[in-house]
């Protein structure tokens, strides 16, 4: 049953939709922006691993409460539905992911408890360019006595304005656009040679480029096989596609149902804008798109949890899906609030400014496409 | 006689799958040639005498309607069962034994709404392909608004008397009868429309095939002059004929979904791709030569793909319970606009191969195709145009209200 949750799922998801509600409104968003904090609440973390929120991933065995990915999907369309700053995507899934698939067991030891905790953010540190590209990876890890030193640079790294540990994707071997030749290193926010310039960014959730200048990091921090950083990246990049995908239809959704009630209380020409067949036609379209899209989710959430050898595709039909949903569902949202949704007292333009962001990372619609087309062999 | 289906899916299974290995001919487990399709019927002619042999032998076992109740002729299987049938069907390659507006629209209707002498009377002709039905619903004055139908039904006492005409009446040229909307009731619009039978062979019926842009004729006009019907062929209450014909409508929207567009179906969306690579080119990596092209097919696939995760979600939620009435009308929508999309795209591949017409100098399959992209673009109109379906959901989905 790909498509029904589990009594514990659909708990968890109430639990998650709840929190973001009372606790991160979009209400929350804006404060954060107005008091210069870039998207960065400790507070707000510190009850996300109370919730256990950090942990749905990782075994009990390493402090987790070892859920699925399914589950997780729910906590990620709740944050979506309020535009919740949090670090769950870049360290519950990307970060703790990672180290599960590719770690030593001293690794997941170390790591694993204090990710669940809460106390303990990553963040991925793969692009280059301002396209997503894994393969493009210039970055350089030169073999030296005791481990590696890396030099390069990246751009517009999630959460990297406030992670604790950075995971580099750098190239031990060949050139940029070779597939093979990558590893995966953790650096420590403090290493030496690592400069870290914090962004403001237009969803006002903060992001960072990263300068490596002779930033030196010994074997025990090589995460996965040198050279085949690939196999781990790949399916973690997947994970983080679809829990993106799923954050993304959380906020398609939610501006979908404000702007649907809004057509149902604003009135023009003396009749509820509702009213008007042009936008009761747009309004249905987009819930057409709207349902589409969650089949996809729900499809490749559910992909990863039985293991499916079609997960790179679902991941790359999610990620392209939302893309396109969210993309419209933001656009509609400002222009049938007319006048109203191009004030920033208004939330509408916090869900265009986001959902751009979202589009953006971890591959947009066109590299998704393109992904597809590859993996079906034409 | 059909055997008493055992309750335990996989004994059913294997004897479905022992029963179709001794009765489908060969022939029956092949690509089905346009011409062999069977619709059964009066004038029913079955070019393939396998074809006739092999819907004797599944309307026996009543499994062309294999949810029926038994007493009407159906299979009495479950919704599991019927699934497993159709699975083992398809391993096979088995043919649809018989297409059928009587199957697929007006018997599940008339299960609902008729009496138990209606059902015993028509039923068992559908499923054993005796009797071919069209539908009289669209009027010239009444296509989308179709409760705005003229047809007259006048009550004479120990008949009904029809006058009228209707349109886009698919096969009526062919059909044996006709399931029909009439008004009684001039007064009212929704409230004076009542649903009738009645033999295509009644005096005073008249049929005139419409010949389409895709060069087909699939559909007919169809004329009423002073037609008597006897009064035991009136389905439910007079005047209370809107609700069959709504409920009618849901089963025509899915029925055409589901098999009419091919996308919908694995095969359909495995052919795009291929097709444009066999004329088009790929480059030294197997990629599209066409980069553009190749971003918009694969958007068309990655639709196609929701859409069908999207039939499956669906079907796995009514099963558990939930409530799924909101998705015909969106999977009528969805469904038209990517079949239509599917064939502008097969039509750009093909270039100007697409361009022909009928003689020699251009593929066979090609003229297919743009036949069936001029066909596609009735995916739109027909069993509600897609502007309908949108209004079905703003309105009762989204609960969008009309003008005050």
């Amino acid at each position: 049953m790909t498509f029904i949750l589990s009594e514990d799922q659909e708990m968890l998801r109430d639990t998650a939709v709840s929190f973001t509600r009372d606790e991160l409104p979009v209400k929350h968003l804006r404060e954060l922006r107005d008091a210069g904090k870039n998207g960065v609440d400790p507070e707000a973390r510190q009850k996300l691993a109370e919730l256990g929120f950090f942990g749905v991933l990782i075994p009990e065995e390493y402090d987790g409460v070892e859920m699925s990915m399914v589950a997780f999907g729910q906590v990620m369309e709740a944050q979506g539905r309020t535009l919740a700053s949090t670090p769950l995507l870049q360290t519950a899934c990307i970060g703790a992911s990672a180290i599960l698939l590719g770690g030593t067991e001293a690794q997941k030891k170390e790591w694993l408890p204090k990710i669940a905790a809460g106390e303990v953010t990553t963040a991925l540190a793969l692009d280059e360019t301002s396209h997503h590209n894994p393969a493009g990876v210039a970055t350089e890890a030169e073999r030296d006595g005791q481990g590696y030193t890396l030099n390069g640079a990246k751009k517009y790294v999630q959460d990297g304005h406030h992670a604790d540990v950075f995971i580099v994707v750098a190239r031990t071997f060949g050139e940029a656009g070779d597939t093979h030749g990558l590893t995966l290193f953790l650096v420590p926010r403090d290493a030496k040679g690592l400069t870290v310039q914090s962004l403001n960014t237009v969803d006002s959730h903060g992001a960072a480029h990263l300068t490596l200048d002779g930033v030196h990091v010994d074997d025990s921090h090589v995460l996965g096989a040198a050279d085949k950083g690939m196999d781990v990246l790949e399916p973690v990049l997947d994970r983080g596609r679809i829990a993106l995908a799923a954050e993304m239809l959380g906020s398609s959704l939610a501006a979908f149902e404000m702007t649907h009630e809004y057509m149902q209380t604003r009135k023009q020409f003396g009749q509820l804008i509702g009213s008007f067949q042009a936008l009761q036609h747009r309004a249905a379209r987009m819930f057409t798109d709207l349902e589409l899209t969650t089949s996809c989710i729900a499809a490749a959430l559910a992909a990863v949890d039985s293991q499916r050898n079609d997960l790179a595709e679902l991941a790359s039909l999610a990620k392209a899906r939302a893309s396109e949903t969210v993309h419209l569902v933001s656009n509609e949202t400002v222009q049938l609030h007319g006048g109203i949704g191009m004030t920033d007292d208004h939330d509408s333009g916090f869900y265009m400014k986001r959902a751009r962001v979202q589009e953006a990372m971890l591959g947009s619609a066109s590299f998704h496409r393109d992904r597809y087309a590859r993996l079906n062999g034409y | 006689m059909p055997f008493d289906a055992p309750s335990d899916p996989d004994a059913f299974r294997e004897e479905v799958r022992a029963w179709l290995e001794k009765n489908c001919p060969d022939s029956m487990r092949t690509p089905m040639p346009e011409d062999e399709v069977v619709w059964g019927g009066r004038r029913e002619k079955f070019k393939n005498p396998d074809s006739k042999v092999w819907l004797e032998r599944m309307a026996e076992q009543g499994w062309t309607a294999p949810t029926w109740p038994k007493a009407y002729g159906g299979g009495g299987l479950t919704r599991e069962q019927a699934k497993i049938l159709e699975q083992e069907m398809a391993r096979i390659h088995a043919r649809t034994p018989l297409f059928s507006f009587g199957l697929w629209m007006f018997g599940p209707a008339l299960i609902e709404f008729g009496n138990e002498e209606q059902k015993k009377r028509f039923l068992p002709d559908i499923v054993h392909g005796k009797t071919r039905w069209c539908q009289g619903y669209s009027e010239p004055g009444a296509g989308s608004d179709l409760a705005g139908l003229q047809t007259k039904c006048e009550d004479k006492g120990d008949h009904y008397l029809i006058n009228g005409q209707k349109v886009w009446t698919s096969y009526a040229n062919e059909a044996d009868w006709i399931f029909c909307l009439v008004r009684t009731d001039n007064t009212v619009k929704h409230e004076g429309i009542s649903f009738i039978l009645f033999d295509m062979e009644s005096d005073g019926v008249e049929t005139r095939p419409i010949k389409l842009i895709s060069g087909s004729s699939p559909f007919c006009e169809t004329f009423f002059s002073d037609v008597k019907v006897p009064k035991d062929q009136l389905v439910g209450e007079v005047n209370g004929g809107w609700k069959i014909a709504k409920r009618l409508l849901q089963f025509e929207r899915s029925s055409i979904s589901a098999s009419g567009f091919g996308s919908a179906r694995g095969t359909g969306i495995l052919e795009l791709d291929e097709y444009a690579k066999m004329h088009v080119g790929t480059d030294g990596d197997g990629k599209l030569l066409d980069g553009d092209l190749r971003g918009r097919i694969a958007d068309h696939q990655m639709y196609a793909k929701a859409f069908s995760l999207t039939v499956q979600r669906s079907q796995e939620q009514a099963k558990a319970g939930q409530e799924v009435g909101h998705t015909a009308s969106i999977i009528k929508y969805a469904a038209a606009k990517m079949n239509q999309d599917k064939f502008e795209l097969m039509v750009e591949a093909l270039g100007t191969e697409a361009l022909g017409w009928e003689g020699e100098g251009f593929d066979k399959g090609a003229k297919m195709t743009t036949r069936g992209w001029l066909r596609s673009k009735g995916n739109s109109i027909e069993g509600g145009t897609s502007e309908i379906n949108l209004n079905v959901v703003s309105k009762r989905v989204l609960g969008l209200r009309d003008h005050q």
